[in-house]
């Protein structure tokens, strides 16, 4: 694949009034490139993945996402935001809204999609999540996987370049956690760009590419899985790796 | 609609039937003499201006309400401080000074002066907006903020983030609070007689003067302001039910009280 980078993190440091939560982060990713980030609570995971759409404002350093550098110019940041899907822990489905109109909101509010135009979009994504008879329910009567999917449905049909999860599985009963890691695995499979901050270590040894470890605020190991998980350069990683695959 | 609301009603008619003996003298609004009729329904055309007073003035306050809330939660520096001193301004003064100072002070500074029925609109929007723009504020800030960050990551505009997403959500949580602030308004209403709208009490006023019954037109006048939150309250559980609970979804199974019993008697066939 050629080698084109679509997210660059250059230096970026970001602080929470006197505490750094990110410590001259370096990250590279290329068109189709799948990254797993992990690391233990508190290491910045969040506010690293939540800087490349600017959910949060770095201080320093230089973010460079599908080509356009994302500064403080709003325009900048709307037309990233387009491009950049964006899936969280808890889900954030609109409560108020069916899961149709959850779905088809974003395409007609931000792309100008006509309703007729979104609304099939939104049923040609959730037939691919695999949940097409649940789009006149509200999020609130479906389970959490089910939602999870559909939180999944909602990014893809922005038709984003680039996919961000967020610890997708955490909130999750362990019965529902495969049926939202099967649907990663497949847009995975579809050369979508991804990164995915998980601790789920199978998942991470399928899909990705690179493997990145992060502690206090800074990305200390980043190697392709195989290596990551047979021979990790730093101890940290390998205190971090024996905690999590321990059980 | 509850049920000791419905006994309140019950114990206020006894009372009132009670009255029709000795000092009380029902005559004056009687159905049953054309003079009483003539007077009754003097009274009763006082519902009009009431309910539009109070109605106006409750659309305007939540619209003012809603964008003074916005200023503070969203605006810059400026907007902060214009929300903090309208709030803090508009809710020291009582509501009877309002409503002389929009009727008679008002005109001599921009040269209309206004029927006593729209300055009341006025005033009384004015004096329920900072109230209204602390419920929404709380209403807003309630709302999950991963709610807003779902919509920003779709790159939903602030406008379109604030209309789909966030306002509805917030509206939801706060319909009993705003239901409340009607009901305060609905007696609030009550002043704006001073300035001669021919609202229920200036009506009521007016036939005392006329016919020297206070004890029966006041009486009856409480009952008038009685039915009119009565229904406010049963509007405003219905307009709960339709728009959904504070989590969206519609409310129709968690639905109780008088009218859910009387539906739900009725499907099953029973009178
Ligand atoms: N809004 C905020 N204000 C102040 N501190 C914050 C804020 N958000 C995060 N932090 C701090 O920044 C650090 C990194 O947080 P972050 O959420 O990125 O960690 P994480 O690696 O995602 O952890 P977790 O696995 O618990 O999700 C933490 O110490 C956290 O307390
Ligand atoms: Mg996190």
């Amino acid at each position: 694949m050629a080698a084109a980078p679509i997210i660059e993190m250059r230096g970026v440091s970001k602080w929470y009034g006197d505490f750094q939560a990110l410590k001259s982060v370096d990250l590279t990713v290329n068109l189709g490139q799948k990254v797993v980030v992990c690391g233990p609570s508190g290491s910045g995971k969040s506010t690293m993945i939540r800087c490349l759409n600017r959910l949060e404002a770095h201080e320093e350093g230089v973010i460079t996402v599908d080509g356009m550098v994302l500064d403080g110019d709003t325009r900048h940041i709307a037309a990233i935001r387009a491009e950049v899907g964006m899936v969280f822990q808890q889900f954030n489905l609109f409560p108020h809204l069916t899961v149709l109109r959850n779905l088809t909101l974003g395409p007609m509010r931000a792309r100008g999609m006509s309703a007729a135009d979104a609304e099939e979009r939104a049923h040609h994504y959730l037939a691919r999540v695999r949940i097409p008879e649940q789009a006149d329910k509200y999020p609130g009567q479906l389970s959490g996987g089910q939602q999870q999917r559909v939180a999944i449905a909602r990014s893809l049909c922005m038709n984003p370049k680039i996919m961000l999860f967020d610890e997708p599985t955490s909130a999750l009963d362990p019965e529902m956690i495969s049926e939202v890691l099967d649907v990663m695995v497949e847009l995975a499979g579809e050369g979508m760009t991804m990164v995915v901050v998980t601790h789920e270590m199978g998942f991470a040894r399928r899909v990705a590419d690179t493997v990145i470890f992060m502690d206090a605020g800074e990305v200390v190991e980043a190697a392709p899985p195989d290596a990551f998980f047979a021979a990790p350069k730093s101890d940290r990683t390998r205190t971090f790796l024996d905690k999590i695959l321990s059980h | 609609m509850t049920r000791s609301r419905n006994h309140f009603l019950i114990v206020g008619l006894a009372l009132v039937l009670a009255g029709c003996s000795g000092n009380w003298g029902w005559y004056v609004i009687s159905p049953e003499t054309a003079s009483g009729r003539t007077n009754l329904r003097f009274l009763l055309l006082g519902f009009e201006l009431t309910i539009l007073l109070s109605l106006l003035a409750m659309v305007a306050a939540s619209l003012a309400g809603l964008v003074i809330a916005l200023l503070g939660l969203y605006g810059n520096r400026t907007g902060r401080v214009v929300n903090r001193v309208y709030v803090e301004f508009f809710r020291a003064i009582p509501v009877l000074v309002m409503i002389l100072w929009v009727h008679y002070g008002l005109p001599v500074v921009v040269g209309i002066s206004l029927p006593p029925f729209w300055s009341g609109v006025i005033a009384l929007a004015l004096a329920e907006s900072p109230f209204i723009a602390e419920v929404f504020r709380a209403g807003i800030q309630s709302v999950d903020r991963g709610q807003g960050e779902a919509a920003d990551s779709l790159g939903l505009t602030w406008r379109d983030k604030m209309r789909y997403v966030i306002v509805p959500q917030a509206i939801r949580r706060v319909l009993p609070a705003l239901g409340n602030q009607f009901v305060y308004m609905l007696k609030m209403s009550a002043l704006v007689s001073i300035i001669g709208a021919q609202e229920l009490t200036r009506r009521a006023n007016e036939l005392v003067v006329a016919e020297y019954r206070p004890l029966e037109i006041y009486t009856f006048l409480i009952l008038e302001y009685l039915v009119l939150v009565m229904i406010a309250s049963a509007g405003v559980r219905w307009l709960e039910n339709r728009m959904g609970g504070a989590d969206g979804r519609p409310v129709l199974a968690r639905r109780q009280g008088w009218f859910a019993r009387r539906a739900a008697a009725r499907q099953k066939g029973e009178p």
